[in-house]
Parts: C-alpha cells; sequence; structure tokens
C-alpha cells in the first residue's frame, strides 16, 4: 500500500532578476510505501527541498499531482508533520508546549497537553528539559524537540528537510541512531532530505539519487543493509561508490552542456 | 553584565547631588532674585506642602496634591488604555490583513503627521472644557506609536514560525493568537513604552490649555501666581509619574517576555 504517490510533479519558477524560467523539478515520479524510511540525496540546488515543501504543502507543483494516503495534497495539515533544517521552535515557549503545540492549538486541557508531550519527550531523550526554552537548548537539543513535535502528531508521514544540516558530526551521528531507533520502534513513514551521501546510505530504506537543473531523479536505489549500518563494510562502500559516481556523472554532463 | 559593586552603585548618584547642590548654591548666591530660581530646598518645602499641607505656604493647592495627581493619572490611563487597545487591535488587523492595510492604512498614515496638539481647538469645541478633551489628546498621542509598532512587530514575524504552525494544523486563527501576536509583543510593547511618554506630555499639554484640574493645570496657574517652586515641584511631579509608568509597563514587560532573558541583550539587565 502506497502512502505517498508523486506523479508526473514539475515545479517551475520565474527567475525574474534573469528574466528566465528554472526547472526546479521535471517530472518526478515516486512511490513511497508505508513505514519505509526514503532519502532524497542531491546536490543543493538540485529541488530536493522544494520536493519536500510540495508534499509537505508549503509550495504547489506547476504541474502533476501529490497524493498522501489517497488524498491530494492542497495545503500544510497535521498528516504530515514536518522537521526543519532550523527547529522553528516558539522561542516563547518552553519545551514542553513547543512539543504540545498541536494539541494547543486544538485548545486541549494543559494537564492532558502536559501528559502527552512528556510522552513524547522522553521518546527522544530530553526528559529533565520540559521546562526549558529553546533559547537555554543546544541546536541538537532543539532539533529533538522539532521531532517530537512532529511525532505527537502522529502523522501519516513526517517529512524531514536536512535536520541535521546544522549539527557537528558527533551530534549528528547520535540524532541518525536515535531517528532509525525511533522509526523502528514506532514505524512510520518517513521522507528525508538530505546531501550527505553517509547520511542517506546510513538511515534510508531506499535513496533517490536526484540530479540538478532541471531536477530529476537520477535512480532508486533500494538498501537491504543490516541495520546498525556499519559505514566502513565493503557493502556500505560499494553502495557509496556507486552513489558518487552517479553524482559525478551529473557534474560532468552538467559541465560538459 | 554583572552586577556593580558597591562603589559602581555609588556612581550613579554623583552626578544628580552634583547638580543639585550646584543649583542650591547657584539659587543662594543672589545672582538671579530668589523668585526666578527658587533653589532646590524651597521647591522641596512647597511640595512639601503641597502634598502634606504642613504650613499653607502653597495657598489653595496646600493638601491638594493627590487629587491633583489623581486627576492627571485618570486622563493618562484612560486616553492611553483606549489607545492600546485601539492601536494593538488596528496594528494586528493592519499587520495580518492585507485588505485592511490597503482600506485603513493610508487614511491613518495621512492623519499621522499632524502633532497631537494642534487638535486642541478642535477638542475644545467639540468636548468642552473638561476631561473629554484631554482624554482625546492623550489618545492620539499614544495611539500611533503603539499602532505602528504593532504593525511592525506582526510584519516581521518570523515566516518559518508560521509554517511550524501551518504544519502542527493551524488555521488562520489559531496562527495568528499563537504565534503572530506572541511574536509581536517584544515590539508591541516598544510602542506601548513610547506611548506612555507621549500620554503624559499631551495631559500636562491639555491641562494647561483645556482643563482646569491636573498637574499641569496647577503648573500653568502657578506661573501666572509667580509661584515658581510650584512650578519646578508639578514639574518634578510629572516626571516622577511619567517614570513610575514606565516601570509599571517595564515589570509586566519583563513578567510577558521573560523567555528572552538569554537571547537579548537587554534581558543581560538583570
Amino acid at each position: 500500500m502506497a502512502t505517498i504517490e508523486i506523479s508526473h510533479l514539475s515545479k517551475r519558477f520565474h527567475d525574474r532578476k534573469r528574466n528566465a524560467e528554472v526547472v526546479a523539478l521535471d517530472d518526478i515520479n515516486l512511490t513511497v510505501a508505508k513505514n519505509e524510511l526514503l532519502c532524497l540525496l542531491g546536490p543543493s540546488g538540485c529541488g530536493k527541498s522544494t520536493l519536500l515543501d510540495i508534499i509537505a504543502g508549503f509550495a504547489k507543483p506547476t504541474a502533476g499531482s501529490v497524493t498522501v494516503d489517497g488524498r491530494p495534497v492542497t495545503g500544510p495539515g497535521s498528516d504530515r508533520g514536518v522537521v526543519f533544517q532550523q527547529a522553528n521552535l516558539m522561542p516563547w515557549l518552553p519545551v514542553w508546549e513547543n512539543v504540545a503545540f498541536h494539541l494547543k492549538l486544538r485548545g486541549g486541557q494543559k494537564g492532558e497537553r502536559r501528559a502527552i508531550a512528556q510522552r513524547y519527550i522522553d521518546m527522544v531523550g530530553l526528559t529533565g528539559f520540559e521546562n526549558h526554552y529553546p533559547s537555554e537548548l543546544s541546536g541538537g537539543m532543539n532539533q529533538r524537540v522539532g521531532i517530537a513535535r512532529a511525532l505527537l502528531m502522529n502523522p501519516q508521514v513526517i517529512l524531514m528537510d536536512e535536520p541535521f544540516g546544522a549539527l557537528d558530526e558527533q551530534t549528528r551521528m547520535d540524532m541518525q541512531n536515535e531517528l532509525v531507533r525511533i522509526w523502528q520502534e514506532h514505524r512510520g513513514t518517513i521522507v528525508f532530505v538530505t546531501h550527505g551521501i553517509d547520511e542517506a546510505l546510513t538511515l534510508g530504506t531506499a535513496v533517490a539519487v536526484m540530479s540538478a537543473r532541471p531536477g530529476r531523479i537520477r535512480e532508486l536505489i533500494r538498501l537491504d543493509l543490516p541495520r546498525p549500518r556499519d559505514i566502513t563494510s565493503p557493502q556500505f562502500n560499494e553502495l557509496k561508490r556507486h552513489v558518487l559516481d552517479l553524482l559525478r556523472a551529473k557534474r560532468a554532463d552538467a559541465l560538459s552542456a | 553584565m554583572r552586577a556593580l559593586p558597591l562603589i559602581g552603585r555609588l556612581e550613579r548618584y554623583i552626578v544628580p547631588i552634583l547638580v543639585i547642590a550646584g543649583w542650591e548654591a547657584f539659587s543662594r548666591s543672589g545672582a538671579l532674585p530668589a523668585a526666578l530660581l527658587p533653589a532646590p530646598s524651597t521647591v522641596v518645602w512647597a511640595w512639601a506642602d503641597w502634598i502634606f499641607a504642613i504650613n499653607g505656604s502653597t495657598q489653595t493647592y496646600s493638601g491638594n496634591w493627590i487629587f491633583d495627581t489623581l486627576a492627571s493619572l485618570m486622563r493618562v490611563l484612560a486616553g492611553f488604555g483606549i489607545a492600546a487597545a485601539l492601536g494593538v487591535l488596528l496594528g494586528v488587523a493592519i499587520g495580518w490583513s492585507r485588505l485592511v492595510e490597503i482600506v485603513i492604512e493610508p487614511t491613518l498614515q495621512a492623519l499621522r503627521p499632524i502633532p497631537p496638539v494642534s487638535w486642541i481647538p478642535l477638542a475644545i469645541i467639540w468636548f468642552g472644557i473638561a476631561n473629554k478633551p484631554a482624554i482625546f489628546l492623550v489618545f492620539l498621542g499614544a495611539f500611533f506609536p503603539i499602532l505602528l509598532n504593532t504593525i511592525h512587530g506582526v510584519k516581521t514575524c518570523d515566516r518559518n514560525l508560521i509554517r511550524a504552525g501551518a504544519m502542527v494544523g493551524g488555521g488562520n486563527h489559531e496562527l495568528l493568537r499563537f504565534i503572530v501576536v506572541p511574536a509581536a509583543l517584544p515590539s508591541i510593547f516598544a510602542g506601548l513604552r513610547i506611548g506612555i511618554g507621549s500620554a503624559w506630555m499631551l495631559t500636562v499639554t491639555a491641562e494647561m490649555v483645556a482643563v482646569k484640574s491636573g498637574l499641569g493645570y496647577v503648573l500653568w496657574d502657578s506661573y501666572y501666581f509667580l509661584r515658581y517652586d510650584l512650578v519646578l515641584a508639578a514639574m518634578a511631579s510629572i516626571g516622577m509619574l511619567g517614570f513610575l509608568s514606565d516601570l509599571v509597563i517595564r515589570a509586566i514587560m519583563a513578567r510577558v517576555l521573560h523567555w528572552q532573558r538569554n537571547t537579548t541583550i537587554q534581558g543581560e539587565e538583570d
């Protein structure tokens, strides 16, 4: 059963300064199955974040369609949780209120909101920081709050836009392990945008390698490496070489074109 | 900033003490007739009688300070209260809705450059000599800074926070209430602080011209009777009340915006 269905999707911008049409996404066809963790991998400017924005409902496609569980996407909604590049937390709310922001908008009782928030705060390992403000936490901890906020809505899918991009190497690896753990324990469909080859191969059940200008899906690679994944294993390196070849070939195309 | 050591706490009193001592000495030296520049000690005596009726030196005003103060305070609170309610409400509407902005903002921007005091003749014709023209002027003076700061606060709300709110399922109404307004609060408070300053300025102006009570009236009346000690006492009273009302707003602001403590330079103060 498919959860996300993207068919013949294109997105064109008009660059007013250059007075030119920019094709950000060109005829994207992609199916993400239930409980899949799909990584969208590509260089900056390949349209991977635009694609995620369209699935989230923040942007509209020029042509084509996206459906989530059979329903066409018309705007943002709580059936699709988004974890942003920057955590985008409300700086005036403590951690638990940020996590339970979905319930606050729906007018839930404070005690109930607090109790539900606690479950997700524990889940992302922030127990004890419930009453801290975002400015009092590190970048990695803020991202955990962002993840908890998305999880709490119990969405059909979670869309992640380079959520660990601004973190240091060590923290990023911890967060990747954490994400895999949460995904394994709670099941769910995740689309994860990244420009890190190691990150994509560490996390994904599949990796969609994208090319830039126009943004296209170059190849969809299914991964069946055992978890936890060993980024130094021969199989991992073989896959990595293959992905690098794909990315290099595109660059060569782009340069000779 | 770290807490100042004791000597640093004393430093802040050096300049005021020198100014007052110099003023006292100058007044007593006889370079000017004593009536034209009363010494601080004379002012304090007049002020004390105005407040506590100790020796009747301020004649009809003796012991009336609290009533004069309450009269002015009431006008400030009324005018400022209306300005705050309307300024924040309209400011949020203009900042949030392009339609409201197009319909209302040009008119308000056309009215804004007219100094509030130039409304005095019309205010008197419309409302007579009483509280109403003063409240009207106070309202005019406080309204625009509150309005403009609210608009600014709403318009500079981080788009990404609104995205996050839409993501968790917020409609326009929820986004406005739970994201845009809280995000605009720092600007709104900046507007309120400017507004309360204008409010005192205009109360006093109105009382000099259009009302027969309040601190501004005492100030102007004493000028006619050559009681410059009372003029100075009235000035000091107005300054003190202006300072105190700003202090109240700052205290409320510190409570409401306590989340800013770790994010801004201002937050480092305490």
